[in-house]
């Protein structure tokens, strides 16, 4: 029954990874339902919304979307329509951009992703120092102040966090920029350009991550304490094993396992998260897109935003339940 | 043979009679709420930010959007005005005291909205099973996968901003967490000696929800749905940030967002309302762990 996860054996993995998927198709497709649920919510008819409000199409478009969505044609129809449309990637046209939605999506892929895996990161490696020495000195003073900062972090607002640093680091103290992916002066390349926009990168991290340091810090903290009680752990320390081997080997490894099912599980909120901070930071990002199609009353790209992330919430979800079984080989997949 | 019968009949009368002797009269569990310390200063707080804010028209009776006092004053500084004034001369403190009445206002209700969709959806998936199961848990996974801030906005932006259609929003976007708590639970009482007995004297389905699993679940839902009204307030603060607030009143998130133009010279604007929120989800996450400590007391934390 409990047979491991054979290294070599990739096949089983690729076939379980293939069921996943095929899972994840009525999800998706149940989204896209409610998006063109959303679509025909909105006042004005379906192309109205789809074009972008207040004009932004030309008549001549306007007309091709009627005809091509068959508006006179029955809901169902027009159901069909929008999702073969959407199964051939296309999520229409944002003519406040003048490009694709899908392009427009894609264009910003890259900088949400570095703003969440470099926040990601940073959350977990402080989350988990912090959490085992609050294990460590256990009813202690270190433990008593985490515990304290920790609840506070938890209920304060993100982009508060972001204010009030932007106001202490590039107000104040003028140390780093307060909004903005690079320099307005721009030309960079290379290594300069990274350092431009690693310096860019801080505060938006540390405010994205701040949530998370916090929710890591606690789990941390309680899943130490209760492997640290545990057989194997004893007969680590029982056989003459380093203190800090047995906790970075033993200890840790084991106490990972339910914080990787919360980083699973969390990463819808992290993408929200990133929509706020994208904002306060003007970071370049699908956040700030999405923030940016409210204001231009383009709900189709909206809508795009969120079909598009929460495929990106699926692949997420598929990847920690991978890691999981790297993490813990007893854990069987199916 | 006419043994087996009767003592079933005495077990089923125990366990349905036991049930009721050990529910505790309320004023005891009102004591131990109170003598936990994290409790009791999380409900002062909100019990204090409550009043403030439905007494906010007894308290001052200036309209918050009103100006009052020079632009741009320092807390701390004006004796009529202690927190100072925003660049329009409108007085920070009423405004403060107004605004909770729109954060707390759509917190509860979306956190309501989120509680009585998850528990009804989460008690039938698990009481019934079988494809109602496979269907609803379906359909949380549906709304679990949509980024909850995303589809808020969503929402909020289809139904053009109000009070209402905020509180909607965020309680469409939350309440899968407590469907798949009360499932859970459901599930675990379905299968319970007292659950069972009730199906042998033959109550009806309603009767076993509402009388046996619903009673026993409830300290779970009465804690997340505290957590809820947290994080509720923390959403409606970010919506209203982006420029997704109602626009005709005035909530800690709007302050926010309006005190951002004036950061750079008068940061206590932006630093003021989100203490406030920051005071508020505070006590609501302390008032849930307390309520956590007293309700389910083998829950043991760290």
């Amino acid at each position: 029954m409990r047979k491991p996860l054979p290294v070599a054996g990739s096949s089983r993995a690729l076939r379980y990874l293939g069921l996943r998927c095929l899972q994840a198709v009525p999800t998706v497709i149940a989204i896209a339902v409610l998006n063109f649920f959303f679509l025909r919510l909105a006042p004005g008819d379906l192309v109205d919304t789809m074009a972008g409000e207040a004009g932004a199409a030309t008549p001549e478009y306007m007309a091709m979307l009627r005809q091509l969505y068959g508006l006179d044609q029955p809901v169902w129809t027009q159901f069909l329509h929008y999702l073969s449309r959407l199964a051939h990637l296309n999520l229409g046209y944002s003519f406040r951009n003048s490009t694709t939605v899908l392009d427009l999506i894609l264009s910003r892929l890259p900088n949400t992703a570095l703003l969440m895996l470099s926040s990601l990161a940073v959350a977990l490696v402080g989350g988990v120092a912090l959490g085992t020495i609050g294990a460590r000195w256990r009813g202690r003073w270190p433990d008593a102040l985490i515990s304290a900062i920790s609840t506070v972090g938890f209920a304060t607002p993100l982009f508060w966090i972001g204010l009030m640093l932007i106001v202490l680091f590039s107000v104040h103290l003028r140390w780093l920029p307060a909004g903005g992916m690079t320099d307005v002066e721009g030309g960079r390349t290379g290594l300069p350009y990274l350092l431009d926009v690693a310096r860019h990168l801080v505060l938006p991290v540390f405010s994205l991550a701040v949530f998370y340091v916090t929710i890591y810090a606690r789990m941390t903290r309680s899943a130490v304490l209760e492997v640290r009680e545990l057989d194997f752990v004893r007969t680590a320390r029982a056989k003459g094993l380093a203190p800090r081997k047995v906790m970075s080997r033993h200890v840790l490894r084991n106490a990972l396992l339910p914080i990787v099912t919360m980083t699973g599980l969390q990463f819808g909120t992290l993408l929200s998260g990133s929509v706020v901070i994208e904002t306060v930071f003007a970071w370049p990002g699908m956040g700030r897109l999405a923030f940016d199609a409210v204001f231009q009353r383009d709900l189709n790209l909206l809508l795009g935003v969120l079909l598009f992330s929460s495929c990106l919430v699926v692949v997420s979800n598929l990847c920690t339940d991978l890691l999981y079984s790297v993490l813990d080989p007893r854990i069987e997949v199916r | 043979m006419t043994v087996v019968p009767l003592t079933k009949a005495t077990r089923v009368a125990t366990l349905l009679s036991g049930r009721k002797r050990a529910r505790r009269p309320s004023s005891s569990f009102l004591r131990r709420l109170l003598r936990n310390r994290s409790a009791a200063f999380g409900g002062a707080v909100l019990i204090a930010a409550a009043l403030a804010a439905v007494f906010a028209g007894a308290i001052f009776d200036a309209d918050p959007l009103d100006m009052v006092g020079r632009p741009y004053t320092w807390p701390f500084t004006d004796r009529l005005h202690p927190l100072g004034t925003d660049m329009l001369g409108r007085d920070i403190l009423v405004g403060l005291v107004y605004a909770a009445r729109v954060s707390l206002t759509v917190g509860f209700a979306a956190a309501a909205l989120s509680t009585i969709l998850g528990v009804s959806l989460g008690v039938l998936a698990g009481y019934f099973g079988g494809w109602t199961d496979g269907l609803i848990s379906r359909l949380t996974e549906v709304f679990q996968t949509m980024p909850p801030l995303i589809l808020a906005v969503v929402v909020v932006t289809v139904l053009s901003p109000s009070v209402g259609s905020i509180a909607c929003g965020i309680g469409i976007a939350s309440w899968p967490q407590i469907a798949r708590i009360v499932r859970a639970e459901t599930l675990r009482l379905r299968d319970s000696e007292f659950v069972q007995a009730a199906v042998s004297v033959g109550e009806g389905h309603l009767r076993i929800v509402t009388g046996h699993i619903l009673p026993n679940a409830l300290p779970q839902i009465v804690v997340t749905g505290s957590i809820l009204v947290a994080s509720a307030i923390l959403t409606e603060a970010a919506l209203a940030f982006l420029g997704l607030g109602d626009p005709n009143e005035i909530s800690w998130g709007s302050m926010i967002g309006a005190g951002r133009e004036a950061m750079r010279t008068a940061w206590y604007m932006t630093a003021l309302p989100g203490l406030a929120i920051t005071a508020v989800v505070l006590s609501l996450n302390l008032l849930a762990d307390g309520l956590n400590d007293v309700l389910n007391p083998r829950a043991g934390n760290g």
